[in-house]
Protein backbone atom coordinates (compact mmCIF):
# COMPACT_ATOMS: atom_id res chain seq x y z
CA UNK A 1 0.00 0.00 0.00
CA UNK A 2 2.51 2.51 1.32
CA UNK A 3 4.68 1.62 -2.07
CA UNK A 4 1.56 2.05 -4.35
CA UNK A 5 1.88 5.82 -2.67
CA UNK A 6 5.29 6.32 -2.98
CA UNK A 7 5.42 5.11 -6.66
CA UNK A 8 2.17 7.57 -7.11
CA UNK A 9 1.81 10.50 -9.38
CA UNK A 10 4.62 12.74 -9.91
CA UNK A 11 3.32 14.76 -12.94
CA UNK A 12 3.65 17.78 -11.85
CA UNK A 13 3.45 21.59 -13.57
CA UNK A 14 6.95 23.59 -14.35
CA UNK A 15 7.70 26.94 -12.95
CA UNK A 16 10.56 27.83 -15.01
CA UNK A 17 12.47 31.18 -14.10
CA UNK A 18 11.59 33.98 -16.61
CA UNK A 19 14.11 36.48 -17.97
CA UNK A 20 16.98 34.35 -18.22
CA UNK A 21 18.37 34.75 -21.07
CA UNK A 22 18.14 31.32 -23.85
CA UNK A 23 21.29 30.76 -26.20
CA UNK A 24 20.56 30.69 -30.00
CA UNK A 25 21.53 27.16 -30.01
CA UNK A 26 20.53 25.60 -26.67
CA UNK A 27 22.94 24.58 -23.97
CA UNK A 28 26.65 23.37 -24.41
CA UNK A 29 29.02 21.88 -21.73
CA UNK A 30 30.09 24.67 -19.71
CA UNK A 31 26.57 26.84 -19.58
CA UNK A 32 24.52 27.40 -16.91
CA UNK A 33 21.56 26.09 -16.67
CA UNK A 34 18.33 27.50 -16.20
CA UNK A 35 16.64 27.05 -12.69
CA UNK A 36 13.06 26.10 -12.86
CA UNK A 37 10.71 25.13 -9.94
CA UNK A 38 8.21 22.34 -10.14
CA UNK A 39 5.10 21.29 -7.75
CA UNK A 40 5.73 17.77 -6.12
CA UNK A 41 3.17 15.10 -5.57
CA UNK A 42 2.51 16.62 -2.24
CA UNK A 43 1.82 19.73 -3.94
CA UNK A 44 4.78 21.52 -2.53
CA UNK A 45 6.48 24.36 -4.93
CA UNK A 46 10.60 22.90 -5.35
CA UNK A 47 13.45 24.19 -6.65
CA UNK A 48 16.74 21.93 -7.58
CA UNK A 49 18.89 23.03 -5.55
CA UNK A 50 16.23 22.58 -2.55
CA UNK A 51 17.17 19.18 -2.83
CA UNK A 52 20.11 19.20 -0.69
CA UNK A 53 21.29 15.97 -1.70
CA UNK A 54 21.89 16.74 -5.31
CA UNK A 55 25.14 16.98 -6.42
CA UNK A 56 23.12 17.26 -10.04
CA UNK A 57 20.59 16.01 -12.31
CA UNK A 58 19.68 13.43 -14.92
CA UNK A 59 17.40 16.34 -16.93
CA UNK A 60 15.42 13.89 -19.78
CA UNK A 61 13.38 15.53 -22.50
CA UNK A 62 11.13 13.05 -23.25
CA UNK A 63 7.22 12.14 -24.03
CA UNK A 64 4.61 9.52 -23.86
CA UNK A 65 3.92 8.85 -27.43
CA UNK A 66 7.29 9.05 -29.27
CA UNK A 67 9.16 5.18 -29.88
CA UNK A 68 12.19 6.26 -29.52
CA UNK A 69 11.47 7.54 -26.26
CA UNK A 70 9.49 4.57 -25.74
CA UNK A 71 12.97 2.89 -26.30
CA UNK A 72 14.25 4.52 -24.13
CA UNK A 73 11.66 4.57 -21.30
CA UNK A 74 13.38 1.42 -19.24
CA UNK A 75 16.77 3.26 -19.54
CA UNK A 76 15.60 6.43 -17.83
CA UNK A 77 14.36 3.90 -15.16
CA UNK A 78 17.27 2.29 -14.92
CA UNK A 79 19.36 5.61 -14.75
CA UNK A 80 17.32 6.37 -11.88
CA UNK A 81 17.74 3.73 -9.91
CA UNK A 82 21.85 3.02 -10.51
CA UNK A 83 22.06 7.02 -10.00
CA UNK A 84 19.52 8.63 -7.53
CA UNK A 85 20.92 7.67 -4.44
CA UNK A 86 24.49 8.73 -5.41
CA UNK A 87 23.39 12.12 -6.08
CA UNK A 88 22.32 12.23 -9.32
CA UNK A 89 18.58 12.03 -9.78
CA UNK A 90 16.43 11.83 -13.12
CA UNK A 91 13.75 14.62 -14.15
CA UNK A 92 11.49 13.62 -17.05
CA UNK A 93 10.19 16.82 -18.77
CA UNK A 94 7.24 16.19 -21.20
CA UNK A 95 7.72 19.78 -24.32
CA UNK A 96 5.32 18.70 -26.28
CA UNK A 97 1.89 20.71 -27.03
CA UNK A 98 -0.82 18.12 -25.62
CA UNK A 99 -2.98 20.21 -28.30
CA UNK A 100 -0.73 19.09 -31.03
CA UNK A 101 0.21 15.34 -29.43
CA UNK A 102 -2.18 13.41 -28.57
CA UNK A 103 -1.77 11.25 -25.50
CA UNK A 104 0.71 13.54 -24.35
CA UNK A 105 -1.70 15.50 -22.01
CA UNK A 106 -1.18 15.75 -18.14
CA UNK A 107 -3.97 12.99 -17.77
CA UNK A 108 -1.85 10.33 -19.94
CA UNK A 109 1.47 11.71 -18.44
CA UNK A 110 -0.09 10.63 -14.85
CA UNK A 111 -1.43 7.36 -16.49
CA UNK A 112 2.03 6.40 -17.67
CA UNK A 113 3.90 7.41 -14.88
CA UNK A 114 2.05 5.11 -12.73
CA UNK A 115 1.86 2.31 -14.94
CA UNK A 116 5.31 2.09 -15.55
CA UNK A 117 6.45 3.03 -12.00
CA UNK A 118 8.16 5.64 -12.42
CA UNK A 119 10.33 6.66 -9.52
CA UNK A 120 10.84 10.27 -10.88
CA UNK A 121 9.09 13.59 -11.13
CA UNK A 122 7.19 14.22 -14.85
CA UNK A 123 6.64 17.18 -15.70
CA UNK A 124 4.87 19.84 -17.65
CA UNK A 125 6.68 22.17 -19.66
CA UNK A 126 3.37 23.45 -20.17
CA UNK A 127 4.89 26.80 -22.28
CA UNK A 128 7.61 24.60 -23.50
CA UNK A 129 9.58 27.74 -22.57
CA UNK A 130 12.45 24.94 -20.59
CA UNK A 131 12.45 23.09 -23.74
CA UNK A 132 12.96 26.08 -25.65
CA UNK A 133 15.79 27.61 -23.08
CA UNK A 134 17.78 23.88 -23.11
CA UNK A 135 17.79 23.56 -26.94
CA UNK A 136 16.26 20.06 -26.66
CA UNK A 137 14.50 19.90 -30.41
CA UNK A 138 13.83 16.22 -30.29
CA UNK A 139 13.03 13.65 -27.59
CA UNK A 140 14.23 11.50 -25.84
CA UNK A 141 17.42 14.42 -24.89
CA UNK A 142 19.38 14.03 -21.93
CA UNK A 143 21.05 17.40 -19.79
CA UNK A 144 23.39 15.93 -17.13
CA UNK A 145 23.77 19.54 -15.02
CA UNK A 146 25.98 19.24 -11.61
CA UNK A 147 25.84 21.73 -8.55
CA UNK A 148 27.95 24.99 -8.42
CA UNK A 149 26.92 26.31 -5.39
CA UNK A 150 23.47 27.25 -6.15
CA UNK A 151 23.84 27.04 -9.84
CA UNK A 152 23.67 24.23 -12.18
CA UNK A 153 26.76 23.78 -14.82
CA UNK A 154 25.87 21.56 -17.91
CA UNK A 155 28.40 18.72 -18.40
CA UNK A 156 26.60 16.54 -21.04
CA UNK A 157 23.91 17.24 -23.72
CA UNK A 158 22.58 14.51 -26.24
CA UNK A 159 21.42 10.67 -26.56
CA UNK A 160 21.71 7.81 -23.46
CA UNK A 161 23.82 5.74 -25.29
CA UNK A 162 24.64 4.73 -29.09
CA UNK A 163 22.04 1.69 -29.66
CA UNK A 164 18.64 3.51 -29.71
CA UNK A 165 16.65 0.45 -30.36
CA UNK A 166 18.58 -2.26 -28.32
CA UNK A 167 20.30 -0.72 -24.93
CA UNK A 168 22.01 -4.51 -24.43
CA UNK A 169 23.49 -3.63 -27.87
CA UNK A 170 25.12 -0.52 -26.76
CA UNK A 171 28.98 0.37 -26.90
CA UNK A 172 28.42 3.53 -25.07
CA UNK A 173 26.55 4.79 -22.74
CA UNK A 174 26.97 7.93 -22.56
CA UNK A 175 25.05 9.44 -20.05
CA UNK A 176 26.46 6.86 -17.40
CA UNK A 177 29.84 7.39 -18.18
CA UNK A 178 28.82 11.23 -18.04
CA UNK A 179 27.57 11.10 -14.47
CA UNK A 180 29.95 8.30 -13.10
CA UNK A 181 33.47 10.90 -13.97
CA UNK A 182 31.45 14.05 -12.56
CA UNK A 183 30.71 11.45 -9.24
CA UNK A 184 34.75 11.09 -9.72
CA UNK A 185 35.30 14.60 -10.47
CA UNK A 186 37.21 13.89 -13.70
CA UNK A 187 36.00 15.93 -16.59
CA UNK A 188 33.31 14.31 -19.20
CA UNK A 189 35.10 12.19 -22.21
CA UNK A 190 31.87 12.58 -24.37
CA UNK A 191 30.09 15.42 -23.62
CA UNK A 192 27.69 16.04 -26.69
CA UNK A 193 26.04 13.60 -28.10
CA UNK A 194 23.18 13.18 -31.24
CA UNK A 195 20.27 11.22 -31.60
CA UNK A 196 17.34 10.38 -33.85
CA UNK A 197 14.19 11.41 -31.72
CA UNK A 198 10.67 12.87 -32.71
CA UNK A 199 10.67 16.91 -33.17
CA UNK A 200 8.92 17.87 -30.14
CA UNK A 201 5.50 19.48 -30.76
CA UNK A 202 5.92 22.99 -30.56
CA UNK A 203 2.41 25.40 -30.33
CA UNK A 204 1.94 27.07 -33.69
CA UNK A 205 4.51 25.25 -34.74
CA UNK B 1 14.45 9.41 -78.41
CA UNK B 2 13.27 10.94 -75.26
CA UNK B 3 12.15 7.88 -74.32
CA UNK B 4 15.75 6.41 -74.70
CA UNK B 5 17.10 9.15 -72.52
CA UNK B 6 14.67 8.31 -69.92
CA UNK B 7 15.58 4.63 -70.24
CA UNK B 8 19.35 5.70 -70.11
CA UNK B 9 18.87 7.42 -67.08
CA UNK B 10 16.61 5.22 -64.78
CA UNK B 11 19.28 2.77 -66.05
CA UNK B 12 22.34 5.34 -64.90
CA UNK B 13 20.41 5.43 -61.29
CA UNK B 14 20.01 1.91 -61.13
CA UNK B 15 23.61 1.20 -61.31
CA UNK B 16 24.21 4.02 -58.85
CA UNK B 17 22.33 2.16 -56.71
CA UNK B 18 23.21 -1.12 -57.51
CA UNK B 19 27.22 -0.16 -57.01
CA UNK B 20 26.58 1.16 -53.85
CA UNK B 21 29.07 -0.71 -50.98
CA UNK B 22 26.46 -0.98 -47.86
CA UNK B 23 29.11 -2.79 -45.34
CA UNK B 24 28.23 -5.77 -43.26
CA UNK B 25 24.31 -5.42 -44.55
CA UNK B 26 24.05 -6.99 -48.37
CA UNK B 27 21.55 -4.83 -49.91
CA UNK B 28 18.51 -7.42 -49.55
CA UNK B 29 16.61 -5.83 -53.22
CA UNK B 30 16.89 -9.23 -54.76
CA UNK B 31 16.27 -11.45 -52.04
CA UNK B 32 13.12 -9.79 -51.41
CA UNK B 33 12.04 -9.15 -54.93
CA UNK B 34 12.44 -12.83 -54.76
CA UNK B 35 10.18 -13.71 -51.70
CA UNK B 36 7.35 -11.46 -52.80
CA UNK B 37 7.78 -10.25 -56.37
CA UNK B 38 4.28 -7.56 -55.77
CA UNK B 39 5.93 -5.65 -52.89
CA UNK B 40 8.46 -2.47 -52.65
CA UNK B 41 11.49 -3.52 -52.16
CA UNK B 42 12.76 -1.70 -49.09
CA UNK B 43 16.79 -1.97 -48.65
CA UNK B 44 18.20 -2.30 -45.10
CA UNK B 45 21.62 -0.52 -45.70
CA UNK B 46 23.94 1.10 -43.77
CA UNK B 47 25.95 4.51 -43.80
CA UNK B 48 28.30 3.85 -46.30
CA UNK B 49 25.36 3.52 -49.26
CA UNK B 50 24.22 6.81 -47.77
CA UNK B 51 27.73 8.48 -48.01
CA UNK B 52 28.70 7.21 -51.04
CA UNK B 53 25.73 8.58 -53.04
CA UNK B 54 26.13 11.95 -51.12
CA UNK B 55 29.33 12.40 -53.01
CA UNK B 56 28.01 10.91 -56.10
CA UNK B 57 29.86 12.76 -58.90
CA UNK B 58 26.99 12.14 -61.47
CA UNK B 59 25.59 15.61 -61.13
CA UNK B 60 22.19 13.75 -60.06
CA UNK B 61 20.11 15.67 -57.75
CA UNK B 62 19.43 13.99 -55.43
CA UNK B 63 16.38 14.74 -52.10
CA UNK B 64 16.91 12.14 -49.19
CA UNK B 65 14.26 12.37 -47.05
CA UNK B 66 14.79 10.87 -43.16
CA UNK B 67 11.61 9.92 -42.08
CA UNK B 68 9.74 6.68 -40.06
CA UNK B 69 6.74 5.38 -40.10
CA UNK B 70 6.08 6.47 -36.44
CA UNK B 71 6.59 10.10 -37.32
CA UNK B 72 3.40 11.95 -37.98
CA UNK B 73 4.82 15.23 -39.83
CA UNK B 74 7.00 12.83 -41.68
CA UNK B 75 4.30 10.98 -42.94
CA UNK B 76 1.92 14.18 -43.61
CA UNK B 77 4.82 15.74 -46.17
CA UNK B 78 5.53 12.24 -47.85
CA UNK B 79 2.90 12.98 -50.71
CA UNK B 80 4.88 16.33 -51.80
CA UNK B 81 8.07 14.48 -52.00
CA UNK B 82 6.42 11.35 -54.05
CA UNK B 83 4.07 14.41 -56.15
CA UNK B 84 7.96 16.36 -56.37
CA UNK B 85 9.30 12.33 -57.93
CA UNK B 86 6.78 12.64 -60.30
CA UNK B 87 6.89 16.21 -61.53
CA UNK B 88 10.77 16.30 -62.15
CA UNK B 89 11.38 13.01 -63.32
CA UNK B 90 12.45 14.16 -66.70
CA UNK B 91 14.92 16.06 -64.72
CA UNK B 92 18.36 14.12 -63.03
CA UNK B 93 16.33 14.62 -59.66
CA UNK B 94 15.81 11.22 -57.06
CA UNK B 95 13.93 11.28 -54.17
CA UNK B 96 15.13 8.82 -51.53
CA UNK B 97 13.42 8.20 -48.57
CA UNK B 98 15.41 7.02 -45.52
CA UNK B 99 13.34 5.29 -43.20
CA UNK B 100 14.56 5.57 -39.49
CA UNK B 101 12.51 3.09 -38.33
CA UNK B 102 13.77 -0.13 -36.24
CA UNK B 103 15.68 -2.69 -38.31
CA UNK B 104 13.72 -5.35 -37.03
CA UNK B 105 10.28 -3.85 -37.79
CA UNK B 106 11.02 -3.88 -41.51
CA UNK B 107 9.01 -6.78 -42.80
CA UNK B 108 5.99 -6.23 -40.61
CA UNK B 109 5.49 -1.89 -40.57
CA UNK B 110 7.59 -0.46 -43.33
CA UNK B 111 7.50 -2.89 -46.11
CA UNK B 112 3.31 -2.95 -45.32
CA UNK B 113 3.30 1.21 -44.95
CA UNK B 114 5.47 1.50 -48.44
CA UNK B 115 2.98 -0.69 -50.20
CA UNK B 116 -0.24 0.67 -48.50
CA UNK B 117 0.94 4.46 -49.11
CA UNK B 118 2.01 2.91 -52.90
CA UNK B 119 5.15 5.13 -52.64
CA UNK B 120 7.08 4.94 -55.26
CA UNK B 121 10.17 6.88 -54.56
CA UNK B 122 13.42 4.62 -53.68
CA UNK B 123 13.05 3.71 -49.53
CA UNK B 124 16.51 2.94 -47.76
CA UNK B 125 15.72 1.46 -43.84
CA UNK B 126 19.15 3.25 -42.33
CA UNK B 127 20.16 0.37 -40.33
CA UNK B 128 23.00 2.20 -38.46
CA UNK B 129 21.31 2.72 -34.24
CA UNK B 130 24.18 4.48 -33.74
CA UNK B 131 22.97 7.79 -34.97
CA UNK B 132 26.04 9.54 -33.52
CA UNK B 133 28.34 8.75 -35.65
CA UNK B 134 26.45 9.81 -38.86
CA UNK B 135 23.90 12.70 -37.88
CA UNK B 136 26.74 15.49 -38.38
CA UNK B 137 27.69 13.91 -41.29
CA UNK B 138 24.57 14.35 -43.13
CA UNK B 139 24.78 18.17 -41.80
CA UNK B 140 26.27 19.61 -38.72
CA UNK B 141 23.11 22.02 -38.13
CA UNK B 142 21.03 18.25 -37.21
CA UNK B 143 20.05 18.21 -34.16
CA UNK B 144 18.67 14.22 -35.13
CA UNK B 145 14.80 15.64 -35.01
CA UNK B 146 12.77 14.28 -37.86
CA UNK B 147 11.75 14.51 -40.53
CA UNK B 148 14.95 16.55 -42.23
CA UNK B 149 15.46 16.63 -45.29
CA UNK B 150 18.35 17.04 -47.60
CA UNK B 151 19.13 17.67 -51.01
CA UNK B 152 22.33 17.72 -52.90
CA UNK B 153 24.28 17.71 -55.72
CA UNK B 154 27.98 16.97 -55.40
CA UNK B 155 28.92 17.76 -59.01
CA UNK B 156 28.06 21.04 -58.69
CA UNK B 157 28.46 21.39 -55.57
CA UNK B 158 25.64 22.56 -53.73
CA UNK B 159 23.42 21.32 -50.39
CA UNK B 160 20.26 22.74 -48.52
CA UNK B 161 19.26 21.05 -44.97
CA UNK B 162 15.83 21.38 -43.60
CA UNK B 163 15.13 20.08 -40.06
CA UNK B 164 11.21 20.63 -40.44
CA UNK B 165 8.85 19.17 -42.59
CA UNK B 166 8.82 20.57 -46.44
CA UNK B 167 5.68 21.06 -48.50
CA UNK B 168 5.51 21.01 -52.21
CA UNK B 169 6.39 24.19 -52.82
CA UNK B 170 9.19 24.67 -50.76
CA UNK B 171 10.47 21.61 -52.38
CA UNK B 172 10.14 23.22 -56.02
CA UNK B 173 11.78 26.59 -55.08
CA UNK B 174 14.83 24.72 -53.70
CA UNK B 175 14.77 22.30 -56.60
CA UNK B 176 15.28 25.25 -58.77
CA UNK B 177 18.50 26.24 -57.81
CA UNK B 178 19.64 23.08 -58.12
CA UNK B 179 18.56 21.97 -61.81
CA UNK B 180 18.46 23.62 -65.21
CA UNK B 181 15.54 23.94 -67.24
Amino acid sequence: MKRTIMLGVMSALLFATFGFLPPAEGYQPGDRAMPFKYRNKQGQLVALRDNVSAKGYIIVFTCNTCPVAQAYEQRVLDLDKQFASKGFPVIAINPNDSGRSWGDSYEDMKERAIEKKYTFPYLVDANQELARTYGARHTPTVYVVQRQGNSFIVRFTGAIDNNMEDGSQATKKYVQDAVNALLENKPVAIPTTKAIGCSIKWKNG
Amino acid sequence: MRKLFFVYLMAAFSSVLAQVPVGKEPLAADTLAAASPESTPVLKVKWGALDSLMSSSTDTTYIINFWATWCRPCVAELPHFEQVRQDYARHKVRVLLVSMDFAKDIEDRVIPFVDRMKLKSTVWLLNEPDANSWIEQVDTSWSGALPATLIINSARPRRMFFEKALDYETLARELSYFIEY
